[in-house]
């Protein structure tokens, strides 16, 4: 067997992240603060071995130190640990199997809202987030909100969030007549249409594009202080709030380039790289594919690659979404030491920071003392997804996480609210009562 | 058979031996003998084809969503269903898709196995090629199309505008819902095509020349030895593809998903990509089902009106209509 020190992980994990040179050595020694606190005991039961289930990399150190990692607790606790990926959507089915006949996996490494929607068959893990909580400075907000359910007690731990940040090419922006991108909406709609008159216009997804599509159209329809549903999760989506978002989003849509309503996922990165767009809502993974490309053209396009937060609209606060990594132990493990054991050991800095690091900065931490990570310093271009978790809204926002709120993503009702208005198909109002509708189907109990 | 026969004319010789155990009885039972036979198949049938069928059924008559078991709704999907904008789309345009697709592929289709009838030098391996676009599986078509449609990198736009100069802008191929729904029908038609021409053409090759012989000797046009021959002898099998044709382009799938995922705006959602859309990423198995439930009467009817408008009798022996 093969044997891996911090030091061979760290290379693994580096070595896919084309370009040693990128983090420099330094970050072989990235000092987490921590502070005291005792860990929960969790006796490894005998015989113990435990099955994963993950999402499948997007980026491929991830994988690989996260491979690494498991390995490693495998060598240290002799559990066999076998790790198996699945596809974005197909995690989901899978991850609801898995919980409601309580067979399969021992721990999930699930999507966002997925524990919420299966109360009973996640397990307590209030006393190992306490503990994480304590030795690591706090969890960001929005790891309470994802980790906790309704009576506070912690279900699963999220382990990462990836964020939609304005990704732009800044000669293009600067030719505009523009330092940098505006944080208001009014200034980046002036942007928008400056960038498209010179030609070189910005694009956001507006198919049915499970990540870009609902990233960006979430963000218009929050900060504008609109919201799907309220507190006490009751359709709130027919609002005036909701109409002025559909008329920004209608006049941002026109600056944009032609065929965007036909984008999936993929798309925006393409025009992207290949200069057709100068500016998009991405992940940090636009960036790093010019970065990494073996194409020496695009990998000069990189230099000119910026990254920014999404502008602050009326809700006076940051509006953008994130996608969580929400790691859940599932009650119907036969080792639920070792399942526990495992998800700790992968959450200490020893394992954890290795792996955000080779995650690239698609990943952002959910424990405050990784800001102390070589990762956001490494590059500049890095800082603005450091606090993905700090202050993104949930799925669902204002209401609560759970069924309800998977489902109207899932079936991209906010997406096709706005979709329909840009395409000029529906007018606002008429967008927003069909939203409504479609919304409240699933919000019936 | 042979065993029954020697049983039923040497009564005497029977009654001499032994009587037969029960279980060789058994087994000369004709009856028994014949459910035995069937066993397997009805077998494999029952699992793999009533049993979800069945399954489907049921679903759509409760609100069971993934990894948890309903309970029994009624027609509550259904109920749901009808109010649903996006449901009569998708209901409208998969007969659409259906129609004009099958229209194009067939009327294409014949035309490309006339073509083939005709002798033409490497006349196989003409005939090997065409199958191309069907064999190919259609995952992987579906990809190609969908850059061949992309907005930014078509090819198509590509030459229309920067080669040839014919066009000022590119082609809005999937982001408007006409030319989206379009775009579809031309990818469905195209990989179609070869299975209805191969199909079409085998039923060429079974008409007997003598009958063109024969209608030339009395002066008939090419035109009329189409019409008179030709057409006649074709429908049988016909009926047949056209059968097969509605029933894979109404429960066409992976096309449009991989091309449209049914945008824009739920534009070009077939019932089986909205059955799909709303059961397994939406979750919401039981409405799912019922979607997928609600396209059997049209599969149903489809068969019965290319059954019985097609394979009448009289037709198939060339004979006038009644």
């Amino acid at each position: 067997m093969m044997r891996f020190t911090r030091r061979g992980t760290l290379k693994v994990g580096l070595g896919a992240v084309a370009g040693t040179s990128l983090l420099g050595s330094t970050s072989l020694r990235a000092e987490i603060p921590v502070n005291e606190a005792t860990p929960p005991s969790y006796k490894v039961e005998d015989g113990a071995s435990l099955r994963i289930l993950r999402p499948a990399k997007f980026v491929q150190g991830d994988e690989t130190v996260f491979l690494a990692n498991s390995k490693k607790f495998e060598e240290q606790y002799g559990v066999p640990v076998k790790v198996d990926s699945e596809s974005w959507e197909d995690l989901r089915p899978k991850t609801a199997v898995a919980a409601s006949i309580g067979s399969g996996p021992d721990v999930i490494l699930a999507w966002s809202d997925d524990p919420h929607q299966f109360p009973g068959a996640t397990m307590d893990l209030t006393d190992l987030a306490d503990y994480l909580g304590k030795k690591y400075g706090g969890w960001w907000p929005l790891a309470e909100k994802y980790g906790k359910d309704k009576d506070g007690r912690w279900i699963a731990l999220p382990i990462g969030a990836s964020g939609g940040r304005v990704v732009y090419r800044k000669s293009w922006v600067n030719e505009a007549g523009f330092d940098g991108i505006p944080g208001d909406l009014d200034g980046f709609l002036n942007l928008c249409r400056a960038l498209k008159k010179s030609g070189h216009p910005p694009g956001f997804a507006l198919g049915n594009a499970v990540g870009d599509g609902n990233a960006w159209t979430s963000w218009a329809l929050w900060s504008h202080g609109g919201a799907v549903s309220d507190e006490n999760d009751n359709v709130i989506i027919n609002s005036k709030e909701t109409i002025e978002a559909l008329k920004y989003a209608k006049e941002l849509y026109s600056t944009f380039i032609p065929g965007t309503l036909a984008w999936l996922d993929p798309s925006n990165n393409k025009a992207f790289l290949a200069g057709e767009i100068s500016l998009t809502q991405n992940g940090i993974s636009v960036y790093y594919a010019a970065k990494t490309s073996q194409d020496e053209g695009v990998r000069q396009l990189a230099e000119d690659i910026f990254h920014a937060r999404m502008p602050i609209g009326p809700l006076g606060r940051p509006g953008e979404r994130a996608l969580v990594i929400n790691t859940m132990v599932l009650n119907s493990t036969k080792f639920p030491n070792a399942a526990r054991e495992y998800v700790r050991f992968m959450m200490e800095r020893e394992q954890y920071d290795p792996w955000l690091q080779a995650s690239i900065g698609y990943w952002g931490h959910p424990l405050k003392a990784y800001d102390a990570s070589e990762i956001w310093t490494a590059d500049p271009k890095h800082e603005p997804y450091k606090h993905v978790m700090a202050d993104a809204l949930w799925d669902g926002y204002r209401g609560s996480l759970g069924e309800s709120s998977a489902a109207v993503l899932a079936d991209y009702v906010v997406v096709q609210m706005f979709a329909s208005v840009c395409a000029g198909q529906m007018t606002p109002e008429e967008a927003a009562k069909e939203a409504e509708r479609r919304a409240k189907r699933y919000y019936r109990t | 058979m042979g065993a029954g026969c020697y049983v039923a004319t040497t009564t005497e010789r029977i009654d001499a031996v032994p009587e037969a155990s029960w279980l060789s009885r058994l087994f000369d039972n004709k009856a028994f003998l014949i459910f035995l036979c069937m066993l397997p198949a009805a077998g494999l049938l029952i699992v793999f084809l009533t049993y979800p069928l069945g399954l489907g059924v049921w679903l759509a008559f409760t609100d069971t969503r993934i990894g948890r078991a309903g309970e029994f709704t009624g027609f509550d999907n259904y109920y749901s269903l009808f109010q649903d904008r996006d449901f009569w789309t998708a209901v409208w345009w998969t007969c659409f898709y259906t129609v004009f697709a099958t229209i194009l592929k067939f009327g294409l289709g014949l035309w490309l196995a006339l073509l083939l009838n005709n002798n033409l030098p490497m006349k196989s391996l003409l005939r090997a090629f065409i199958l191309v676009p069907w064999i190919v599986p259609t995952v992987l078509s579906a990809i190609a199309f969908w850059w061949i449609y992309d907005p930014q990198f078509s090819i198509v736009s590509y030459v229309l505008v920067d080669k040839l100069g014919w066009l000022d802008t590119y082609i809005n191929f999937l982001g408007d819902p006409w030319n989206a729904r379009w775009s579809l029908i031309a990818a469905n038609v195209w990989r179609g095509i070869p299975f209805v021409a191969i199909c079409l053409l085998a039923g060429l090759q079974t008409i007997s020349p003598s009958l063109y012989e024969a209608a030339m000797i009395d002066g008939a046009k090419p035109m009329q030895r189409f019409r008179h021959i030709t057409v006649p002898m074709l429908m049988p099998i016909l009926a047949v593809v056209l059968t097969f044709s509605v029933i894979f382009t109404f429960t066409d799938f992976q096309l449009v998903y991989a091309i449209t995922r049914g945008g824009p705006v739920n534009s070009t959602h077939l019932m089986a990509t909205l059955a799909f859309q709303r059961a397994i990423p939406g979750g919401q198995l039981g409405e799912g089902a019922a979607i997928a439930v609600a396209m059997i009467p049209f599969l149903i009817g489809a068969t019965l009106f290319s059954y019985f408008a097609l394979a009448r009798r009289k037709w198939q022996q060339g004979g006038a209509d009644d």
